[in-house]
């Protein structure tokens, strides 16, 4: 029989390999400060289970390897992930001294280096099998809900970043909840002012220019920079300006963050309206006029449905960028999942960053999946022609 | 009735369209003809207030164009483009119903519209009117952007080199169809193009456009025999005069009494492509049916010639 191979197969089965045989699983460490060991499955595990995760990683490697169905990479992605998820929690209560309370658990490189391995083969194969967008929704919803079983089963309990979590679960919340509102808020206030201004700069030729130069320069200033600018104006503000201090305009703290996500956004959600607008057929836009459609019926009946795609792309592109850019809001008092990572930064306690770090990339992830369903269930031609 | 009274049209000071006036009669085809940039699709937008003019004024039916907003007088006229310009992301049954909708319809006026429009251009409702334009051959989304301008019942039609994007097999065909539809809806057609075959095959009027002025404005036969200048002479094609009178007129108009060999041309089929056919079987005579069969008669090459022939 002739073995064929499969190209990124091979990438992702030498990483499974790697994040297996050499690169350790778990770390563990006396207290939450000092320098880890370093555990290997073998040493981190008891044997039995130790063996058997290392056979099911080879059996994993070999399957991806090889050029087999797209399913059955997709189910063996799912099965390992589940697999490691599950004995990073038995490693954590392997490792733990009984009764020991200062001790910390971590996953380790290896794990890491698994966790994206299957990660990569998962997103890999479900591109091959091209599901419908409301399937890679749904997908996400199994994913999460997976994750937040086993959250809830207590089975992760002994893992360090759940330790950390353990002391601050209120704040945790809190902060999630002002890290989500930083985000989307900003965003719908992007949506709000950067739709019409698109439009505008569509319509009037000379304006957009202008308009997008100014917007290009908002973006080149970094992000810490633009925090501390918006500082004097926004205090300024704050003092003479009756009313602003009451709802929360104030040098440090929510305002400015909340402007400079703002000021960060409208660049995409402006120029991909403009660009949006730009790509309706001509003929379109032309027999609407000439069979009878006012300005505005043209505008809302033909020109917005033909370019939603492409300003959605700016929307998704704007969401993702913003529940990343909402961590660096706690450096000037904004709050959001940035505490954490700031705090840990501080304190030297890698585990409280990934309490802050990985809420955050897993929000941008399923943002980002969930956009990318509304983009293609919003696309007329490609829908169809799955369909017809 | 169209009257175009002293239309002008200027860009920057530049005439597009110079004082051109003009009336077209009521239920007819007018081609309007001539090269780019002659003005001729300005001049036809003007009646429908795409382009508004500089000087002159428009009426139809004795009522100025102005007297309502653009868009109003727009829904009243039909507007057909090269290309069709359909919506994209509507169905065909939603794009007919496009003018009829902005005009309040009812539901059940709008349904019966439209399955009578799919009916009328030889597209079955049940299969096409939820397809989407992009599943349509480019002959059915010609056909579509026809229906859709004729949806609202528009007495005036207004076209702008419909066929254009056509090859020539389905050309031919929409532009029979256009014929059949214009006879059975009685509107009255202004058509723009380049191509003097289709202006001589459809037109009841020929107006040549050449820069930005109407230099002729006749019958298609007055073309020929009597054009107004060089440039409407070269337009026509001096080879191609004898060919051009027996294009305009049908087999049925050039019978003779008496019977022929071989298979009968249909009355409505043109005395040039009978000629052609005359030409190549190699016969005098052929005989004329009507179109539920019965013969009417012959026609003859040397009364073809004596058709093509200068007029005396």
């Amino acid at each position: 029989m002739n073995i064929r191979f499969d190209k990124l197969g091979v990438v992702i089965a030498l990483l499974v390999v790697y994040g297996t045989l050499v690169a350790p699983f778990a770390t563990f460490r006396a207290n939450r400060i000092v320098p880890g060991e370093a555990k290997s499955m073998l040493a981190a595990l008891p044997v039995g289970a130790a063996v058997a995760l290392i056979g099911l990683m080879v059996l994993a490697a070999a399957v991806i390897l090889l050029k087999t169905p797209a399913l059955l990479r997709l189910v063996t992605a799912a099965v390992a992930l589940a697999a490691i998820a599950l004995f990073i929690g038995m490693a954590a209560t392997h490792l733990t001294p009984p009764e020991n309370t200062y001790a910390r658990v971590s996953p380790a490189s290896g794990f890491w280096i698994l966790l994206f391995a299957y990660a990569l083969l998962a997103a890999d194969s479900i591109t091959r099998l091209r599901p419908l967008p409301f399937v890679r929704v749904l997908l996400l919803l199994v994913t999460l809900g997976g994750a937040a079983v086993i959250l809830m089963s207590g089975l992760w309990d002994g893992l360090s970043i759940l330790r950390e979590y353990a002391g601050r679960a209120d704040v945790f919340w809190l902060e999630a909840g002002r890290h989500v509102a930083l985000a989307l808020g900003s965003l719908f206030a992007a949506v709000m002012v950067g739709l019409p201004l698109g439009i505008l700069c569509h319509r009037v030729e000379p304006l957009r220019a202008g308009v997008l130069n100014t917007l290009n320069l908002i973006q080149t200033i970094p992000s810490i920079a633009l925090f501390g600018i918006l500082i004097a104006p926004l205090g300024w503000i704050a003092v003479h300006v009756p009313g602003a201090a009451a709802i929360g305009v104030r040098g440090i703290g929510a305002a400015p963050a909340f402007l400079a996500l703002f000021l960060y956004s409208l660049l995409p959600v402006v120029a991909n309206t403009v660009v949006g607008l730009a790509g309706v057929p001509r003929e379109a836009n032309e027999a609407a006029r000439g069979i009878g459609m006012t300005d505005l019926q043209r505008l809302f009946g033909i020109e917005l449905p033909l370019a939603m795609p492409v300003i959605l792309t700016g929307i998704r592109i704007v969401l993702v960028q913003n529940i990343g850019l909402a961590t660096i809001a706690a450096l000037i008092g904004g709050g959001g999942f940035g505490v954490f990572v700031f705090q840990g930064i501080g304190q030297t306690a890698m585990d409280l960053v990934l309490l802050g770090a990985v809420p955050t990339v897993v929000l941008a992830f399923a943002a980002a999946i969930v956009l990318d369903a509304v983009i293609e269930m919003t696309t007329p031609s490609r829908n169809q022609g799955r369909t017809a | 009735m169209i009257e175009i009274d002293g239309i002008t049209k200027r860009y920057d000071g530049t005439a597009v369209v110079d004082n051109v006036t003009m009336t077209i009669a009521p239920r007819t085809v007018t081609v309007i003809v001539g090269t780019s940039g002659s003005g001729k699709t300005t001049l036809l937008r003007m009646i429908n207030r795409l382009v508004e003019p500089s000087a002159g004024a428009i009426r139809l039916d004795g009522e100025d164009n102005r007297v309502m907003p653009g868009f109003e007088l727009r829904r009243r006229i039909g507007y057909a483009i090269q290309g069709h310009g359909l919506f994209p992301h509507r169905t065909v049954a939603q794009n007919i119903a496009t003018v009829p909708a902005l005009l309040g319809w009812n539901k059940a006026r709008i349904d019966a519209k439209v399955a009578e429009l799919l009916a009328l251009f030889q597209l079955d409702p049940a299969i096409f009117a939820a397809r989407f334009p992009h599943e349509l051959s480019g002959g059915q989304q010609q056909r579509v952007g026809v229906a859709r301008a004729l949806a609202a019942e528009p007495k005036v039609l207004l076209m702008d080199e419909p066929f254009g994007a056509l090859d020539p097999i389905i050309r031919a065909k929409a532009q029979a169809d256009l014929l059949d539809i214009q006879k059975l809806l009685k509107t009255t057609i202004v058509l723009v193009t380049h191509d003097m075959d289709e202006a001589f095959h459809l037109a009841d009027k020929i107006a040549v456009m050449d820069k930005g002025e109407l230099v002729q404005y006749g019958t298609p036969a007055e073309l020929v025999t009597n054009p107004a200048t060089e440039f409407v002479q070269t337009l026509i094609g001096a080879s191609e005069r004898p060919f051009r009178l027996l294009s305009i007129e049908t087999a049925g108009q050039a019978v003779e009494p008496g019977t022929a060999e071989g298979q009968p041309v249909a009355a409505e089929t043109s005395q040039r492509d009978v000629l052609s056919e005359l030409l190549w079987t190699g016969r005098g005579a052929l005989p004329v049916a009507a179109a539920d069969g019965t013969l009417l008669g012959k026609v003859t090459l040397e009364g073809l010639a004596r058709r093509a022939a200068k007029p005396q």
